[in-house]
């Protein structure tokens, strides 16, 4: 610090706390909601100090629900979405870790093609062809699967450039040296470069599993049945899914677990995750 | 990230007639058929027009694309994606930046500020929505029962400039802690040297952040700036489909939702194709802004 001034400080603590007060605020009153019975909502505004019903509310939304008023049990949605984040993490890295190989360690036709063909990915998100692929993806039959789920979101641009980047930095010398000892190009894949990337994969499959886990608009078009909701698409349907008062106690408690599993990730592979984050927007 | 077509491979390669294209195959099928082909036919499709039994169709050229700027609908839904987006980035930013320079004067409560201020981007869009719809839900929410107190009578089912005020704080909210990490990353690149210099020779702290800090800060703020555009504009889907569903009078229903809506709901498939092709544009448009940025900053 340039000048020590005590009262500068204090002010940015003061500040800083009140932040975080208005950035966990709105966590905290989901959690404290999802302690109450479903009275409490009728009488007036939301408590703010938790209550004695948390036990009932989570094991009524995770086995049971309420399917009176359009809540089926989330403990599937929650397999689901687990299911569809793994696979869209796990598919990304893969296909994208051959690509980076192919385009950073070979020369060939089209290569310079291939590239901009993958870069194009990121000019066309979900958002803007939705019709389009509803109509591709129900062509396939591949409506209310998992393959359905996860297949057409697993090209990634990003994920490829970071790891092209990545095989950029590796030393020519571990090639030279691989093929001296008569290593082919697969072998050299599998036990040098690989190992070598595990802090990249791992940072990378921190940020996809994360988005993987929070697509919305994907499984709300291709899945119908509810076996195959997810579980953050399924909040909407219990909100809309009654004719009566929303039951906020059940929706928070199902809002808490959707929101858990990818807040864990971060607290528990922060360093991973800044990587992952700052790297892949560069 | 990109070095133009001439773009390098290893001195020393690999020699394979087929491996290459093995290895890009499984990334270059599902671009063709889940990103490639339906980009084509939304532009196809955006050049027709279908009869109400979806039998025939008709190649009308750009009727859709002129249809859609003739409809008063579209160019309000375009004038509340341009509020939505604008206000989203300013207020997202502004705290953030706050935030950023906050935590970077502190020393050993640096990781502790961080660790509470990064989790909300973990929280997918829609949740953001409904954790903000439940607060300021108009019979149980703590803030419209504050703003009783002030006389304010909150009601964003009826209110539209409240229920403006919900999606943008709700997308606001998730996007903070993204952009807190990225101006910290800045703030930790400004030569401490510089600050030093500016304070030997008389700026006190506002006037240092003002005239050193915020300019050097400038390729940062301009690079979120385009990535909390695109974040507003595409990706706040769940924001608004959770919550107000572009409501109350369309007040709400930005140019993503409206795709869907007229799209899926209204089954109007030429106007739906016509706006997704604009959509299209946008973000190439946005895409290439970036890029090009990046080239520059490299090259300083």
């Amino acid at each position: 610090m340039v000048e020590n001034d005590r009262w500068g400080t204090l002010f940015a603590h003061i500040i800083l706390i009140l932040g975080v007060a208005v950035v966990v605020f709105p966590v905290y009153v989901a959690v404290i909601a999802s302690t109450h019975e479903g009275g409490t909502f009728l009488r007036g505004v939301m408590p703010l100090l938790p209550g004695t019903y948390g036990w009932e509310n989570y094991t009524t939304v995770i086995f049971e629900g309420r399917s009176n008023a359009g809540a089926p049990p989330i403990g599937g949605m929650l397999w689901n979405s687990f299911v569809m984040a793994m696979s869209i993490a796990i598919g990304k890295i893969a296909i994208s870790l051959l690509s980076a190989f192919a385009i950073v360690y070979f020369r060939f036709r089209f290569r310079i093609f291939f590239f901009w063909l993958i870069f194009v990915t990121l000019m066309l998100p979900v958002e803007v062809r939705i019709v389009p692929t509803f109509e591709v993806v129900a062509q396939l039959g591949m409506l209310n699967t998992y393959a359905g789920l996860s297949i057409p979101l697993i090209a990634s641009a990003t994920a490829t450039f970071l790891f092209r980047q990545f095989f950029m930095t590796v030393p020519e010398e571990m090639l030279e040296a691989a093929r001296v000892d008569g290593a082919g190009p697969l072998k050299f894949f599998k036990d040098i470069l690989m190992p070598l990337s595990v802090t990249n994969i791992a940072a990378m499959f921190v940020i996809m599993f994360i988005y993987g886990w929070n697509q919305y608009l994907w499984p709300l078009l291709i899945t119908t049945d509810d076996s195959y909701y997810t579980i953050v698409m399924g909040i909407q349907r219990m909100i809309t899914g009654g004719d009566s008062e929303p039951l906020w106690h059940l929706i928070m408690a199902t809002v808490v677990l959707a929101a858990l599993p990818p807040i864990l990730v971060i607290l528990f592979m922060q360093r991973l995750f800044v990587k992952g984050l700052t790297e892949t927007e560069k | 990230m990109i070095d133009g077509p001439e773009m390098q491979t290893k001195r020393m390669t690999f020699n394979s007639r087929w491996l290459p294209y093995a290895l890009l195959a499984p990334q270059v099928i599902i671009t063709l058929i889940f990103f490639i082909w339906p980009a084509g036919q939304a532009l196809w499709q955006s050049m027709l027009r279908e009869d109400p039994f979806g039998l025939r169709s008709t190649f009308i050229w750009f009727r859709n694309f002129e249809r859609l700027f003739e409809d008063p609908h579209y160019l309000g839904s375009m004038k509340t994606t341009l509020i939505f987006s604008v206000s989203t980035t300013l207020l997202s930013m502004s705290v953030a930046l706050l935030f950023a320079t906050m935590v970077n004067r502190m020393i050993r409560s640096k990781d502790g500020y961080t660790t509470f201020l990064v989790w909300p981007y973990a929280v997918a869009p829609a949740i953001a929505g409904v954790l903000w719809w439940f607060i300021f839900n108009p019979s149980v929410g703590i803030l419209p029962y504050v703003l009783e107190g002030f006389g304010y009578d909150w009601n964003h089912r009826l209110n539209s400039g409240d229920a403006m005020v919900l999606v943008v704080i709700s997308a606001a909210w998730k996007q903070i802690s993204y952009n807190f990490l990225f101006f910290l990353a800045g703030l930790h690149s400004i030569p401490q040297s510089l600050i030093e210099a500016a304070a030997i020779d008389g700026a006190g702290r506002t006037k240092r952040f003002w005239t050193i800090i915020f300019p050097l800060l400038s390729p940062t703020t301009f690079f979120l700036m385009v990535v909390n555009i695109v974040y507003a504009m595409f990706d706040t889907f769940g924001v608004i489909h959770a919550t107000t569903e572009g409501g109350p009078a369309q007040a709400t229903n930005i140019l993503v939702y409206k795709v869907f809506r007229d799209g899926f709901v209204g089954q109007n498939l030429g106007s739906s194709a016509a706006q997704s092709v604009i959509l299209m544009i946008i973000v190439i448009a946005l895409t290439v802004v970036q890029f090009r940025w990046i080239e520059r900053r490299v090259n300083y």
